[in-house]
């Protein structure tokens, strides 16, 4: 059980045993191959509680409707989530530092305008498009300036760029609603490849989830992104500069949500100020869905491509069942409270049972505190 | 023995340590702000501080302050509550379908969405303090299943005006010596819980969760329960502010309050509540909602093209931190010089 | 792998109490899909009538829960009672077209034999809905329309210009002598039916019978009673000598004449718009609104049903000219449909004090 220097209260390590390397024991597992095992050790118990739940609905699924099972529920499915997706991926290492980004919904809807508007005022999309990607990127600039630079509360600042950012499309395109789009851009957000059931956008989210994952695991860049969510001061006295990893992260986020907001644009072809509304909280949920720690530190990026696809198969079982949304959000934000909760109670049972297995069950059952075993010589977890 | 400095530096230290003193009140300091702004809006547009427009003005903004009084206490433990619309729309109908259905006095219906408001808190800190959910997560979970739970109540039905007692929301702009009657329920909800939080144990018991939950710990003040009351006070006040809301509007729908989350949490904000945890009054929160309420009205009366409003709200709550920050960090410094004579 | 066994366990066991809740938190508005799902929603609604031949029929308004699409559905219901044929209701919660894509999607390979649809987005769901007419299913547009060549029949519930002159007229009324300064709380500012009726609107008002009459603009309330309420309000404080709020939007017309009876303005400030009799029969007594208007918003729901029955048996094929009659709406006299495979549900209906008792009976809305 490692300390959080932060709080002071005792952690449970995230890797499984001590004999194999662990990420945590930094210098003393040498090759990368150890460092890998430990990283995906860590993340082997979440994703086999994920897998068993995707499995579950899945089943589920088939059991409500015999249209289910198709490949064309499973294309339109989860092309549905992508735009979502692909922002729960750059919102997950900003999640492990320790910040948020609310502005990602907004940002989709300001990249959304500005890239109608180009092309309203005859900006081919192959210009239009990067330069829509780079207000993303000045977008997320900003938010990551005024956090790192202020030091301040990153909930706070993107809670007001999220109205800042909203309120900048609503300038860009006031009533218009820019809608004549080629059919080619919305081929790109709409159709899938040729005679298969998978979206172009699905592997646009696939390649990113691949870069990302080999970033946040396998790079010193996202042994930084941990070693900040983990202890802030500890990793900038260790040489990690967090400002500048926090304006990247930030910066990558708005790109990121431009990079969504082009791809929304695309499905709907239609540039409307009010596109990417309550996205925020949606993407928030996948990343917590899908293991990622809100309070920083732990999180991986399998665990959320695996939080797609769950909530994708959820909503899409619960349509085939004919449920409107408005009940297919409960389901989701208790699907969401008892994903949480369960991992916990899983250790709380553990904790027990080893009490129980050790004998120790007669006292010290209050929770948190590791009973003193004089004969084992050691902390019992 | 003092060192020899010279006379400007001494000049700049008492400037400094001035703002100091100011800024420690950030209170007194966005109210200033406020006074200022009402001041500049009036003189371009003097209808603004017609009474007619200011008083129905602040009656809505009081709803917000009473929320955001219930936010400002759950913030000052560290935590945050997003599910306080949900809250807030859940009661407002709930009172309504009972007023409607007639099966109970208006006070009766009151209590009802008072105590419901009450419950839905408890089990927000249920998950939190007996599962140890992160705040933000529950909070997220039960915004949808609380706002779920109104769709399912509501059935397909909206509330009318025609469906409440005869002359029920007349009460919203009700006065008394000039002063609407939601402001003063919300002065005397501020008063109330802000001597609460100065002077009672439990107040000081929440600003120690908030700033260093182990050194309180140490000292006895258990983390757990003091969370609890504070989500259980929330969901009171926004209980509160949900049957106010009904009195305001009287046409509910299932939706209602929808989106009043990020105002309440806003208006805490600008009023100086560090998101952090450990500081921060409620007044500072019900100051923040007038001034958040005032300048949204001002924006329009003022004639601003429509495409702006968000912008500048945006930017005003941007502007609002910065500068709290940015004075904060002056007048720590301020302070650190004085203490070099 | 002691330790994993809880958790899978635990996970088992959750997902199993989700499964619970989810089936019985099924929205009382639906009747069971077509589908053999072993889920019982509930008890089969009496719209299910023996001709089973008509088929699923699916309707998606712009947004569940919302009081207006609730009526039209109660309509629709009656009659899919008199027609036959399974109707389900679908929709998101709030008013985003994105949320309606994969409603028409699953209605698409669920091999319904209807859709009948109000745009959140006229565009946003062209691509699913022409999806779904080339898998042969019918679309029925119905309130807000879908974009050209996305839908079979788009029912109109008003003529878009006579609604413009409607609002015109009624503001006219309400100034007293047709003067005075009037302006506009509309819905979102990308909302297309309204931009559309205040857009016929200005044009009659430009009319010398109109000319006493000053606009001062259009504010926008976003369908919801708070934002309506404050834009009420800021819109009252910038122009003190306002005469007239022409709200042509449910929520909003409830909003501004809230506002106006709590400022004390009755007589003083006149509402006027489109509006429900039921939520706005107060204001009409107490003179915060003399006049409003709508239309018929249950015969709209069953006009459209009934279209989409009469496509799906082939009777008509949703062409310029071509004639039907519909026995329970507009009292059997036929409907022709106009351009752009246009139908118009009829003239709206306008409330004053002498008749809202007898329509709030009537509509029953």
């Amino acid at each position: 059980m490692t300390q959080d220097l932060r709080t002071g209260s005792p952690q449970p390590d995230s890797s499984p045993a001590p004999i194999e390397a662990s990420t945590g024991a930094a210098g003393r597992s040498g090759s990368v191959m150890n460092r890998v095992l430990g990283s995906l050790s860590a993340a082997a118990r979440l994703e086999v509680f994920l897998i068993i739940i995707l499995a579950f609905l899945v089943w589920w699924g088939a059991q409500l409707s015999p249209f289910f099972l198709t490949g064309s529920n499973f294309g339109f499915s989860i092309q549905a989530v992508m735009e979502i997706s692909i922002m729960a991926l750059a919102m997950t290492p900003i999640i492990i530092t320790g910040e948020i980004d609310l502005s990602v919904e907004s940002m989709v809807g300001l990249s959304s305008c500005v890239l109608g508007w180009l092309w309203m005022e005859g900006v081919p999309l192959q210009l239009g498009i990067p330069i829509v990607l780079l207000v993303g990127l000045l977008g997320g600039l900003f938010n990551g300036f005024v956090v790192t630079r202020w030091a301040l509360p990153s909930l706070v600042v993107t809670l007001g760029t999220l109205a800042l950012f909203r309120g900048l499309a609503h300038v860009v395109l006031g009533s218009t609603v820019v809608t004549n789009f080629p059919a080619e851009f919305r081929d790109f957000g709409f159709s899938y490849v040729p005679g298969t059931n998978i979206p172009w956008t699905l592997l646009a989210f696939l390649i990113l989830a691949a870069v990302c994952c080999a970033v946040i695991h396998l790079t010193w860049i996202g042994r930084q992104v941990f070693a900040v969510g983990k202890n802030k001061d500890a990793a900038r006295y260790s040489g990690v500069r967090v400002g500048t990893l926090k304006l990247a992260l930030f910066a990558v986020s708005g790109l990121v949500a431009a990079f969504a907001g082009v791809i929304l644009t695309s499905r709907t072809s239609t540039a409307n100020p009010d596109n990417g509304l309550n996205m925020t909280l949606a993407v928030v949920t996948i990343a917590v869905l899908g293991g990622v720690d809100i309070n920083g530190g732990k999180g991986t990026i399998p665990g959320v491509i695996l939080a797609v696809f769950i909530l994708a198969t959820l909503k899409s079982a619960l349509t085939q069942a004919g449920i409107s949304t408005d009940y297919q959000n409960v389901a989701v934000g208790l699907l969401l409270i008892v994903s949480v909760i369960t991992p916990l109670l899983a250790r709380q049972f553990r904790i027990l049972a080893d009490r129980i297995r050790l004998g120790r069950w007669r006292h010290r059952l209050r929770r948190g505190r590791p009973a003193r075993d004089p004969a084992a010589g050691e902390v019992v977890r | 023995m003092a060192l020899s400095v010279p006379a400007d530096v001494h000049a700049a230290n008492r400037g400094g340590v001035l703002i100091g003193r100011l800024a420690r009140s950030r209170e007194l300091t966005l109210a200033c702000v406020t006074i200022v702004m009402v001041t500049f809006v009036a003189i371009k547009a003097p209808s603004f501080l017609a009474s007619t427009n200011l008083i129905s003005v602040t009656a809505l903004t009081a709803i917000i302050a009473i929320a955001a009084v219930g936010e400002a206490l759950v913030i000052i433990t560290k935590n945050i509550d997003l599910s306080v619309e949900s809250t807030m729309g859940l009661v407002a109908f709930v009172v309504a379908i009972a007023l409607k259905q007639q099966s109970l006095t208006v006070p009766e219906a009151w209590a009802i969405g008072i105590g419901l408001g009450l419950v839905l808190g408890m089990a927000n800190g249920a998950v939190i303090t007996i599962f140890q959910v992160p705040s933000i997560v529950a909070t997220l979970g039960t915004l949808s299943i609380y706002r779920g739970l109104t769709y399912w109540v509501a059935a397909g039905h909206e509330i009318n005006i025609s469906d409440l007692p005869a002359g029920y929301t007349e009460a919203a702009s009700q006065t008394f010596f000039g002063v609407p009657l939601f402001v003063l329920l919300a002065i005397a909800v501020v008063i109330v819980a802000g001597l609460a939080l100065r002077y009672t144990v439990l107040g000081r018991q929440l600003y120690a969760v908030g700033s260093n939950a182990e050194a309180a710990a140490t000292i006895g003040v258990r983390s757990r329960s003091t969370i609890f009351l504070a989500f259980a006070l929330s969901g009171m006040l926004a209980g509160v502010a949900g049957v106010l809301w009904g009195i305001e509007f009287g046409q509910l729908y299932a939706s209602s309050a929808s989106g009043e989350s990020l105002a309440v949490i806003a208006a805490v904000v600008v009023g100086g509540v560090s998101i952090a945890g450990g500081s921060g009054t409620v007044v500072g929160a019900a100051i923040g909602a007038l001034f958040l309420g005032l300048i949204n009205n001002a924006l329009t009366v003022l004639q601003l093209p429509q495409e702006w409003l968000q912008v500048i709200y945006g930017a005003v709550i941007l502007v609002a931190i910065v500068t709290d920050a940015l004075v904060q960090m002056r007048a720590q410094r301020a302070k650190a010089r004085s203490r070099l004579r | 792998m002691f330790h994993r066994m809880p958790r899978a366990a635990a996970g088992v066991a959750l997902v199993l109490v989700l499964a619970g809740c989810s089936s019985t938190a099924a929205t009382p508005t639906a009747a069971p899909a077509a589908t053999q799902a072993p889920v019982a929603t509930q008890a089969p609604v009496a719209t299910q009538a023996a001709g089973g031949a008509v088929g699923s029929i699916v309707m998606i308004p712009k947004q569940i829960n919302n009081p207006y699409f609730d009526v039209a559905f109660k309509g629709a219901q009656n009659a899919a009672a008199d027609l036959g044929g399974t109707l389900t209701e679908v929709g998101p919660s709030a008013a985003d077209a994105t949320q309606q894509i994969p409603f028409i999607q699953t209605a698409t390979t669920q091999g319904a034999k209807a859709i009948i649809v109000s745009a959140d987005d006229a565009n946003a769901i062209a691509p699913a809905l022409q999806q779904a007419m080339a898998a042969g299913i019918k679309v029925v547009g119905y309130d807000s329309s879908p974009a050209k060549g996305a839908y079979n029949v788009f029912v109109n519930q008003a003529d878009t210009a006579g609604i413009g002159k409607g609002l015109a007229d009624m503001a006219c009324d309400e100034a007293p002598s047709c003067t005075g300064e009037i302006a506009v709380l509309s819905a979102a500012q990308t909302a297309t039916n309204q931009n559309a009726w205040i857009a016929a609107m200005q044009t009659t008002l430009k009319d010398a019978k109109y000319s006493g009459l000053v606009f001062d603009g259009v504010y926008y309330g976003n369908d919801d009673p708070q934002v309506s309420t404050t834009q009420a309000q800021a819109m009252l404080a910038a122009h003190p000598n306002l005469k007239v709020i022409v709200a042509p939007t449910t929520v909003g017309i409830v909003a501004a004449a809230q506002v106006v009876t709590s400022q004390n303005l009755i007589g003083k400030v006149f509402v006027t718009g489109l509006g429900t009799p039921k939520g706005m029969v107060d204001f009409v007594k107490s003179g915060a609104s003399p006049e409003f208007a709508l239309w018929n918003v249950t015969d709209l729901g069953y006009l459209a049903y009934a279209v989409a029955v009469d496509l799906v048996n082939g009777t008509i094929k949703g062409n310029a000219g071509e004639t039907f009659t519909v026995a329970k709406v507009n009292s059997g006299a036929p409907y022709t449909i106009g351009t752009d495979s246009v139908v118009v549900l009829g003239p709206p209906f306008v409330f004053n004090k002498a008749n809202i008792d007898q329509y709030v009976t009537s509509f029953g809305f």
